[in-house]
């Protein structure tokens, strides 16, 4: 069984909980509490359609507010495939979580109201889950019931939809469905009052996407941590304990640490008291090297040793995620995996706007969910490859060391 | 099996990195023991993190006196097969220091004391990181809860200053007098845990195997009888087979009547019965909220 990791974004009221809350329990996967406080929250609230929005709304002014805040995460699994759903609330102010529910997946479903058509955040989401090169977007016209099941509708939306994802150089796999959270056309099972659509269901698309495919990227590898070991079985062990970021390495494969340019080579792989042969990417390991090298935590292994890697500028792309400003100037604390390391916001070279894109404007500070083009210089390398080569390698967070918030996602250049 | 071990890998490294990096952020790391499946997990995956190096943190169990006896006797068992330190501090010292009050009546737990009793040992020892054992498909609140979640020195959770996590980093910063919360198991599901436990062939307490126990019957549920449980005249006593699905104290965890006694027999019953484990546990269905208002106060 494989994992799936899908984020879901929309509007206020584009029923995005509703929809979870319909996936769930069309693929029969709630359980009986769940089962209980719907028919008990309908029955207070008066509605005559299942209220599926409570599983979801965990929170105590969620519920005062009806809407949702913050990501929530909801665990599943159909007989083929376990799925991990972080639901981003679509309000404009926490466009942040959005991009953070975004951030640890492979798949972005973005909710449209048919009544609507795209609106303002249609574009933000879209632009979001294209910067972090989400692999698949599903893109649901939602609420097809009240727009008479019209296959008009359908096709006028699908076609500023088509407008807009043409407007960029990536593509992501882009999937338009016609759908009714609340009457559950098409969601799980296929829609009887629309048989002008003879596409594929959300939970057809979202089985038959192909989850975890490695990314083809070189070997590289965070030291996490150095272990030191002296006992009767283990005579003066020394080993590095990471995680592999990208590509894979073998016993006996030279490899460079960086920054300081030394080789060694592979001499054990460990997990736990098996050692193996090869790692691969995502894998938590020990490695040890044949010569006894200085290597310490917040350096990394690579196999090839690349020029950019050793850069002190940083151009890249920077979501502001604080509600204090950015500062002229300002200096942060640059965090990429494990690597930390001080750095100067340079310069804005350009806000874009993610609605429109093309119209870049200037500007001084950076705004909670600005979204801008940046020079950053560090004090140190941080080893960065550019994002669209290598995503974890290629992404960072700014820190503001006073306040220790996490306070901007960069995605480099 | 191989398809299954294909995902549990992918959570297994992901946990691992969460408390590698614990351990290398913070000075001061501890991880909350309770006995129960989820903490047993989390100490097998620190094993797993550092062998053929001993666990570089101590366990810290908050004893409220009314725990199963055997939990307890788990639990040191395996703290000493692990070579690590174990820590405990009792809810009924923070009870005779007259910072809690015992609750009364029928419904009268521990669990809720528990709080100032891990915020005391917070302090006494300076531990500026809790591992725990929750997982985000465990309830509601707990779905919203970062892997490291930042709390002030009175313990509490802002879920709206959640710092943004993002990617696989990991932002550990925090001022003196704060601590964090690591919560290494996160993306778990209670199934991920039953499958990783059989894989792993780690041992648990015999509590969660069915087995005849002496039982009061109460509100249409099955709580085990001892002399922590206030008893009221509509409580029937009543003595079957059953196991108990989650291990909290004995006067808030629910048992299930099961003839289950093995691990594949446990989770095929669980996955016919649709029930969700917290199901089972009372404290949590005082309202709706009653977890999360626990958590903003400093509840693990």
């Amino acid at each position: 069984m494989d994992l799936l990791r899908i984020n879901t974004a929309g509007s206020v009221d584009d029923g995005k909980s509703t929809l979870i809350g319909r996936f769930l329990n069309d693929s029969n996967a709630l359980t009986i509490e769940q089962e209980e406080l719907i028919e008990r929250k309908t029955k207070e609230k008066g509605l005559d359609d299942l209220d599926f929005s409570v599983i979801t709304d965990g929170l105590i002014a969620e519920r005062e507010q009806g809407i949702t805040i913050d990501v929530a995460h909801i665990y599943f699994s159909s007989q083929k495939r376990k799925f991990i759903i972080a639901d981003s609330p679509g309000h404009v102010e926490y466009t942040r979580n959005m991009v953070t529910g975004a951030s640890n997946s492979e798949v972005s479903i973005i909710l449209i109201d048919s009544r609507k058509g795209l609106l303002e955040q249609t574009y933000r989401h879209y632009f979001i889950s294209n910067l972090l090169r989400l692999k698949t977007v599903v893109l649901c016209i939602n609420k097809m019931d009240l727009v008479d099941y019209s296959e008009d509708t359908y096709l006028t939306i699908a076609a500023e939809i088509n407008k807009m994802t043409s407007r960029f150089g990536y593509k992501p796999d882009i999937h338009i469905l016609p759908i009714s959270s609340l009457k559950g056309d098409n969601v799980v099972l296929h829609s009887d009052n629309m048989p002008w659509y003879s596409g594929q269901t959300l939970s057809e698309v979202l089985h038959n996407i192909k989850p975890g495919e490695a990314e083809v990227a070189d070997f590289r590898f965070d030291v996490q941590q150095v272990l030191h070991v002296q006992n009767k079985e283990f005579t003066d062990y020394r080993a590095y304990a990471g995680r592999v970021i990208s590509g894979s390495v073998s016993v006996g494969d030279e490899v460079t640490v960086l920054p300081s340019g030394i080789k060694s080579e592979v001499v054990e792989l460990r997990r736990f008291t098996n050692t193996q042969q090869e790692v691969k990417t995502g894998e938590s390991i020990q490695l040890r090297l044949k010569d006894d090298v200085d290597v310490s935590r917040g350096m990394i292994l690579v196999k090839n040793e690349e020029e950019s890697l050793l850069s002190k500028e940083i151009s890249a792309k920077l979501v502001w995620l604080d509600e204090k400003q950015s500062v002229p100037g300002g200096r942060y604390l640059l965090q990429s995996g494990t690597r930390v390391v001080q750095c100067k916001l340079q310069q804005i070279e350009a806000v874009i706007p993610p609605e429109n894109p093309e119209e870049l404007h200037e500007a001084t500070n950076l705004k909670l969910n600005d979204i801008a083009k940046v020079a950053i210089k560090t004090a140190a390398p941080a080893f960065l490859d550019a994002f669209e080569n290598n995503r974890l390698n290629g992404a960072f967070i700014l820190i503001d060391p006073q306040t220790n918030n996490t306070v901007g996602v960069g995605f480099s250049d | 099996m191989t398809h299954i071990q294909s995902h549990l890998k992918t959570l297994e490294d992901e946990s691992i990195y969460i408390i590698r990096e614990v351990v290398s952020q913070f000075q001061k790391p501890v991880l909350l023991f309770s006995g129960g499946k989820d903490s047993i997990t989390l100490a097998r995956l620190a094993q797993k993190a550092f062998y053929p190096a001993k666990i570089p943190f101590p366990f810290l169990h908050i004893d409220t006196g009314h725990n199963f006896p055997e939990t307890i006797e788990f639990r040191d068992q395996l703290v000493e097969e692990l070579g690590v330190e174990l820590i405990v501090r009792y809810v009924q010292d923070s009870i005779d220091q007259k910072k809690v009050q015992e609750e009364t009546g029928k419904y009268a737990s521990r669990n809720s004391l528990q709080t100032v009793t891990l915020l005391d040992a917070i302090e006494e020892f300076g531990f500026d990181a809790c591992m725990g054992g929750a997982r985000r498909d465990e309830e509601k609140s707990r779905a919203k809860e970062r892997i490291f979640s930042v709390r002030d020195d009175f313990g509490q959770w802002d879920s709206k200053k959640q710092r943004p996590e993002l990617f696989n980093i990991l932002n550990g910063k925090i001022h003196f007098g704060e601590n964090v919360r690591a919560f290494p198991i996160s993306n778990w599901t209670e199934e991920d845990v039953w499958n990783y436990i059989a894989q792993e062939g780690v041992g648990l307490p015999t509590i969660y195997f069915a087995h005849n126990r002496k039982l009061v019957k109460r509100d249409g549920a099955f709580l085990a009888h001892s002399d922590y449980l206030n008893l009221v005249d509509t409580d029937e006593i009543v003595e079957t087979t059953v196991r108990f699905r989650t291990v909290g104290d004995m006067t808030c965890t629910a048992a299930f009547v099961s003839e289950a006694n093995t691990i594949p027999d446990i989770m095929f019953e669980n996955k016919s019965s649709k029930s969700s484990e917290r199901g089972a546990r009372i404290d949590d269905k005082r309202s709706e909220a009653a977890l999360e208002q626990r958590k903003k106060g400093g509840y693990f």
